[in-house]
């Protein structure tokens, strides 16, 4: 019997068990897979507050950029403070950006065009200017994963955290309307609590438990180059484009530039986003676009080879939204799920916010916004 | 279509597309092309070496010394007549368009085919810069070569031909696709393997091109399979001291093997004699374990084995080359990359599944030879020439072969000239004892010569001696087939029983040189599992310590397979590892690709608003 069972062994579900398991719970984590093997292994690791919009997802961003920071004094992962510079094409979107930057009210600085390539000395000529943020980061995410569960077991009493992979959750066990656990493909297992961090899946894990959530995954391909000898690029370097696809509603190709290197010497080339289920087939388009516009930004990478691309499935909701905390439609179910891209960067602010529910404490941010029960019912929705 | 002629359309959005494109330049793909072409179709063939040949035929052209070879000249030849011949072209990507067609994805830095065989597309005016051949590599060849080789490995690899071109896309557009790809060697891992000195047994086969390379080298050659044979018979016969040939399993226990019947036995008995005229040992249950060496390959560790390859005594053994292999992992990403279903074969290697007529589970794919399970060139070809037959059976039902031309033979006699005549002439002849010592393959290997060398090119790299080959289930070559045309037309009863007892040879090869699973008792924890990216063991064990429990996961959290070779090299070794067999290969990209190249596939219209 653990005091939280934590379905998904993701990024978001680690967070959960690890703060969990610190705030003094026991804790279960069960997953149909291995560790991290869903959505947090085919993401790029991003760590962003440059990207959000003034609101909710700002806050919890930045609240998580700072926790991002003292686990990464855990060691056990690649955490790259690195900055991001995001570039404007035009004067107008250096204005809008200039604009943007000033009401989010994070550390930022303007970079006219003349002083772009003291920052990216490979950066393609004509671009207006951009603004660098020096707290986005980057993480590498399936090991971040892996070692917050890891921690989470060795760190707060023995038996405190418990994995149980390759067990497929198939329905909920109830006293009365209250959950009491899950049952999986390997036996039941009791709970006080039930997060669900199913990432993608939640939708899926909630219906188990009978409660509506609109979470779809978003298809988004990344490119991954050869590695290189000399880092060719030195921070999160991005098109404001990016800025707008990821709260955009299209069900359409929408791309934009994300490129930055990482500690193996390859460059990660992003972003592209698309509504078309859970389809793996590559799309050698997209690929090819997104190939465009990195050459475009970084022309020093046109003689670069791709080696690899991945695709992964980002959990949206339909107001780009997360959704954290109890659901007051299922007693004792939690969710933790619906971060689209930015789940990665927002895993820590999820797991030590849902811990303080848990635990019985005011939460450091106000969740009204991430409710579960916020969305109409399928039906109207319908 | 002769040499120096332009290839039918190069562009996605083309008029008309090719009737058939045959990835893959060995014995099944021009046997298929040319099947296909003498039956009147369109017919394009795309390889990534400088001529045609694949792993087994690719030498420069010692026309006289093997049968098979002849054959194959002659095949090619005749091809190059009659269908786009796109050498020095990478294939990186197939997919399917709406309307149903098929898209080949290529990339070259090569404008004009300098082989005797064909022609590449007319040069692209704007290209500059470096040229090919890297892909050629092997992940441990750049970590050798510090990364800086990428650029200039091409010399070794392509030749001076297209110096100074900058890598450019070419898409082929295609009604059908004959996957053809070949396999490349399998390497195990064990202490030292990232020395210099030490190849793989198809790598081997290189150093025999350089002549002057391989005479004096004091060689052991370790693994299990065939294969061993005619590498070492190759490197002895070629002025290389063989100190030994070190075979894990029980060894040449061939007699009770259907090999006899096929009448095989003058092909072992001349590679037993070229040994025994060599004084080189041929050993069983043994295999080198170690290498040692400060710089490069000093001296290995060869081991008794039991029947499970655990070590029971060990000595060591000075030399300064060493080739090892144990088997061959066939290559079907284009395969998987567009749905195609898989199997698992006898020794657990994803193949591609296919039916009676060498038709894939995805509408208008074929796959001939090694993707289809591994069973060597003969087999091969045989494939290849009965895929061409129901490819051209397939044109003929959807008659759409191109309103321009008309069949040049008519109904069943599709299949005619050349590949009729091969049917009487080299396979009927089984003494090819010398072909195998003359395949050496110069592009790119050299380059990669002081290390282990597997063949990530698309271009086939067939076992010498059939090796293998399980079916799918005797369905495969009994005639349960669902070609267009009928099964019984598409393939007469006796290539269906050619082939049938081919493939259980090769099966029954299979069952007599396993991977048994005391190799990961070789291994320390230092030991390189991964070269590309210098993963231990004892990261991979970490990884499983943290939760991964199959070979994906142990590949995000500790990255083996992550690096230039995307697990070619260290994939089978890793699912060993993680205690799975081999799944299919998720390898959206299967060739390195310039971003330049891919760039220039972006369609104007596509272009975002901003």
């Amino acid at each position: 019997m653990s005091d939280v069972i934590v379905v998904g062994a993701g990024v978001v579900g680690a967070a959960c068990a690890y703060y969990a398991a610190r705030a003094g719970l026991d804790v279960t984590v069960i997953d149909r897979g291995p560790v991290a093997g869903g959505t947090t292994g085919s993401g790029e690791g991003n760590v962003l507050v440059s990207d959000k919009e003034p609101g909710p997802e700002l806050e919890l961003a930045v609240l998580s950029n700072r926790l991002w920071r003292s686990l990464a004094e855990l060691g056990g992962f690649e955490f790259e403070p690195k900055g991001g510079l995001v570039v404007a094409e035009t004067e107008e979107v250096q204005r809008q950006l200039t604009e943007l930057a000033g009401k989010q009210g994070v550390e930022h600085t303007l970079v006219p065009a003349q002083e772009l390539r003291s920052f990216e000395p490979h950066l393609a000529e004509g671009l207006a200017g951009g603004v660098y943020y020096p707290q986005d980061a980057q993480v590498q995410p399936m090991l971040a994963a892996a070692t917050l569960l890891r921690h989470g077991a060795d760190s707060f009493g023995h038996g405190t955290l418990r994995l149980r992979l390759g067990a497929t959750v198939t329905g909920f066990l109830r006293s009365g309307d209250r959950v009491t656990g899950v049952r999986t493909t390997q036996g039941d297992v009791l709970g006080d609590a039930v997060v669900n961090a199913a990432g993608t899946w939640g939708g899926e894990v909630a219906a188990l438990a009978g409660a509506h959530l609109p979470v779809l995954p978003r298809r988004g391909f990344i490119l991954v180059t050869e590695p290189l000898r000399e880092p060719l690029i030195r921070h999160k370097v991005y098109t404001a484009a990016y800025v707008t696809n990821v709260a955009s509603d299209s069900a359409g190709l929408e791309t934009s530039a994300v490129v930055e290197g990482t500690p193996a010497g390859t460059v990660l080339i992003g972003a592209s986003r698309e509504r078309v289920g859970f389809d793996r087939t590559t799309s050698v388009p997209v690929l090819a676009r997104l190939a465009e516009q990195a050459v475009a930004l970084f022309p020093a990478l046109r003689d670069v080879r791709a080696i690899r691309s991945y695709c992964g499935f980002r959990p949206y909701c339909p107001d780009h939204l997360p959704v954290i905390g109890a659901d007051p439609r299922v007693p004792g179910l939690y969710h933790a799920c619906g971060h689209e891209g930015a789940g990665i960067g927002l895993a820590p602010a999820t797991g030590h916010l849902l811990a303080q529910l848990l635990a019985g404490e005011r939460p450091d941010l106000d969740l009204h916004p991430f409710r579960p029960d916020r969305f109409p019912a399928a039906e109207e929705a319908a | 279509m002769t040499s120096g002629a332009m290839p039918h359309d190069s562009g996605p959005h083309g008029p008309e597309p090719y009737d058939l494109v045959v990835v893959g330049g060995g014995p099944a793909g021009v046997a298929g092309a040319l099947t296909a072409a003498l039956a009147g179709l369109r017919v394009a063939l795309v390889d990534s070496g400088p001529r045609l040949g694949g792993q087994y035929f690719r030498h420069p052209a010692v026309p006289g010394r093997a049968a098979g070879l002849d054959r194959f000249l002659r095949q090619a030849r005749a091809l190059d007549a009659r269908a786009d011949v796109l050498l020095r072209h990478q294939v990186w990507a197939a997919s399917r368009e709406p309307d149903g067609d098929l898209l080949i994805h290529c990339a070259t830095r090569h404008a004009a085919a300098p082989t005797r065989y064909a022609a590449t597309p007319t040069p692209n005016p704007s290209a500059t810069l470096r040229d090919a051949g890297a892909m050629r590599r092997d992940g441990g060849a750049m970590r050798e070569q510090a990364g800086a080789t990428h650029r200039d490995a091409a010399a070794a690899a392509g030749g001076a031909a297209g110096a100074g071109r900058e890598e450019r896309a070419v898409v082929l557009r295609a009604r059908r696709l004959l996957i053809a790809t070949g396999a490349h060697d399998r390497p195990l891992p064990f202490p030292g393997w990232d020395l210099p000195g030490v190849l793989t047994a198809g790598g081997a086969q290189a150093l025999l091109k350089g002549g002057g390379v391989v005479a004096g080298r004091r060689i052991v050659v370790s693994g299990t399979g065939p294969f061993l044979l005619p590498v070492a018979s190759g490197l002895a016969g070629a002025g290389a001291r063989v100190l030994g040939v070190y075979e894990a399993n029980g060894g040449l226990g061939l007699a009770r093997h259907p090999l006899l019947a096929l009448g095989k036995a003058g092909e072992v008995a001349g590679y037993a004699a070229a040994l025994a005229r060599h004084r080189v040992p041929y050993r069983t249950r043994q295999a080198v374990v170690a290498a040692h060496g400060e710089r490069e390959v000093e001296a290995v560790t060869v081991a008794r084995l039991d029947r499970d390859w655990n070590v029971t005594a060990t000595h060591v053994v000075e030399c300064d080359t060493l080739a090892v292999g144990y088997g061959f992992v066939p290559q079907i990403e284009l395969g998987t990359q567009l749905g195609c279903q898989t199997r698992h074969d006898v020794d657990g290697s994803p193949v591609l599944t296919v039916d009676a007529t060498l038709r894939t589970t995805v509408p208008g794919v074929w796959a001939a030879g090694e993707p289809v399970g591994v069973g060597g060139w003969r087999l091969a070809e045989l494939e290849g020439r009965l895929a061409g037959r129901a490819i051209a059976a397939d044109a003929r039902t959807a008659g759409i072969h191109g309103t321009a031309r008309t069949f040049r033979t008519a109904g069943t006699a599709a299949t005619s000239g050349i590949a009729s005549t091969a049917d009487t002439s080299g396979i009927a002849s089984t003494a090819d004892t010398s072909g195998i010592a003359s395949t050496a393959d110069t592009s790119g290997i050299a380059g990669a010569l002081p290390t282990v060398d597997a063949e990530p090119s698309g271009a086939p790299a067939t076992s010498g001696v059939p090796a293998t080959g399980a079916d799918v289930g005797g369905a495969r070559a009994a005639g349960a087939g669902v070609g267009g045309g009928g099964v019984v037309a598409v393939v007469p009863p006796v290539f269906a029983r050619r082939r049938e007892r081919w493939r259980a040879f090769g099966e029954a090869l299979q069952r007599a040189y396993p991977v048994k699973p005391g190799w990961q008792g070789w291994l320390r924890d230092d030991t390189l599992v991964c070269r590309c990216e210098e993963v231990p063991l004892a990261r991979v064990r970490e990884a499983q310590a943290l939760g991964a429990t199959d070979a994906r996961s142990v590949k995000l959290l500790a990255r083996p397979g992550m690096g230039w070779c995307q697990g070619r090299i260290c994939g089978y070794a890793v699912s060993c590892l993680a205690g799975e067999q081999p799944q299919p290969p998720r390898r959206p990209i299967a060739q390195p690709v310039t971003l330049g190249a891919l760039a220039s596939l972006a369609a104007p219209d596509d272009h975002p608003a901003h």
